[in-house]
């Protein structure tokens, strides 16, 4: 499966709702997922993909990785693989 | 004062998923001690253990909820959901405000602490799951049962070894008989069924190969078990005046510290723990007619607890019939106390006194009716709970028949 399945799949989890149901647009808020999901997400992501992703709860908009939708998380983690592989 | 009763109650553990079928056990002397099943086991030298194997959390709990919720959790909130639907009560406004959740609980999440030390050290893997900690906190189970039926009110856990349930059930007493609350939740929980959690036990040479045997001069030491109790203490009145099943009343207490070693029981310790509990309920020796005794099928227990019921009950101590549940269920820890409240209940309102099985020869050291091997039938007004834990701790709970 794609970058995209796997993220799609991994926030459908998360929302408890069907991956039809996520699409590039979706935000993290938009789907329901609080921040305890939120962390959750990034552990998914971390242990998917073999990235660290850095993400600081207390600073969430000084991250570099883009959280703001399904979008930008895809774009994200690309980058990161590109940079740590 | 207030006066306090039980009006729900709830369990699981190796010999009863819930109440009534726990009960069912302790009067056919079932025990719920077998080979134990996780990963590593192999690699203990002591393999036994009442461990709980037909629960399957994910037919309970969703995978959201497993996330989070630790095996001593999910024990827990088993127990307290059947214990608050027992009692008929519903929380909204005031009494939500007031009833609060105080539980005992030796090691908390165990298996979680377990398991992710494993994935870091053995596994070598660099990152855990983000809930470790919620998860393995000792006060989670306490506040997961608070969040699940909305009890605002005094929420703490208390963690004093093997009394930490009796401590537990003491100060939810206390908030009730203190008319702090008319309502609390309380008992506890333990599973450290775990390779860890067990290798820890046998580091201390205290542990049974093949069966708990309190009492019996053949002993040969403790066996672990895993489990939860839980219990809806009640005003008498606030009980009365909705017409709630009375299930027994609690007495009293008292706790006490030997203040002399770490890990040997004292008899001057417990002894006191056991009188000032009688004064404090106001009840005499001879009224008790049954004492679930702390039990642990060790030898420096077995002696100094019945050399304690001795120094305290003199002559009377010979009618007094005493067991050890323990010998069913194993050693649930920081759960046992609560857990061991259930043959009391059986006691005072049955009139059944669940058996010390396992029982082989007699020790004259432990010269008491320990209620060997079979139950009895026997008419009992005043029962007590016993709880000496590692620490020199002492937490003692006198109930009466209502």
């Amino acid at each position: 499966m794609d970058i995209r399945g796997k993220v799609i799949e991994i926030i459908a989890d998360q929302a408890i709702v069907e991956t039809s149901d996520v699409n590039d647009e979706s935000t993290l808020e938009g789907l329901g997922i609080d921040s305890l999901g939120l962390v959750e997400s990034i552990f998914a992501i971390e242990e998917t993909f073999e990235i660290q992703v850095p993400f600081n709860a207390n600073q969430p908009d000084d991250s570099s990785f883009d959280l703001s939708s399904v979008a930008t998380i895809i774009q994200g983690i690309e980058t990161l693989i590109r940079e740590q592989s | 004062m207030k006066r306090v009763v039980i009006t729900g109650s709830g369990t699981i553990n190796s010999i009863g998923q819930n109440i009534l079928q726990t009960i069912d056990s302790l009067k056919e002397g079932r025990c719920g001690i077998t080979d134990l099943k996780f990963k590593d086991v192999e690699r203990l030298s002591v393999k036994i253990g009442g461990q709980i194997h037909d629960f399957e959390p994910d037919k309970h709990f969703n995978r959201q909820q497993l996330s989070l919720y630790d095996r001593y959790t999910q024990l827990t909130l088993l127990a307290g959901k059947e214990a608050i639907h027992q009692s008929g009560l519903t929380f909204s406004g005031e009494i939500a405000e007031s009833t609060g959740v105080v539980l005992g609980t030796a090691g908390g999440g165990v298996s979680t602490w377990d398991d992710n030390y494993r994935a870091v050290y053995e596994d070598r893997k660099n990152r855990v799951h983000p809930f470790v900690v919620p998860k393995l906190m000792n006060n989670a189970a306490a506040s997961h049962l608070s969040m699940k039926y909305n009890l605002k009110g005094p929420t703490f856990t208390v963690s004093s070894a093997c009394a930490s349930s009796n401590h537990a059930m003491a100060q939810a007493f206390q908030i009730v008989r203190s008319a702090q609350s008319s309502v609390m939740v309380t008992g506890g929980s333990e599973s450290m069924l775990c390779f860890g959690g067990v290798k820890a036990w046998e580091g201390l040479r205290v542990m049974s190969n093949d069966a708990c045997r309190p009492f019996s001069l053949n002993r040969s030491g403790m066996v672990q078990g895993e489990g939860a109790a839980i219990f809806v203490f009640e005003e008498l009145e606030h009980a009365k005046r909705r017409g709630a099943d009375i299930i027994c009343e609690i007495k009293g207490f008292a706790m006490s510290a030997d203040a002399a070693d770490i890990v040997n029981p004292s008899k001057r310790g417990a002894g006191r723990a056991i009188s000032d509990a009688l004064r404090d309920a106001r009840v005499n020796v001879e009224d008790v007619g049954y004492i679930n005794a702390h039990g642990t099928g060790t030898a420096a227990n077995d002696k100094t607890e019945c050399a304690a019921v001795a120094d305290v009950f003199g002559h009377h101590a010979n009618k007094i019939m005493i067991s050890s549940t323990k010998s069913m269920h194993g050693h649930i820890i920081g759960g046992t106390g609560a857990v061991e409240i259930v043959p009391c209940i059986l006691a005072l309102r049955e009139g059944v006194i669940a058996p010390t099985i396992g029982y082989q020869e007699h020790d004259p050291e432990c010269a008491l009716d320990i209620v060997p091997n079979k139950a009895r039938d026997a008419k009992v007004n005043v029962a007590i709970s016993n709880a000496f834990a590692f620490g020199g701790l002492n937490a003692v709970l006198v109930l009466q028949k209502i």
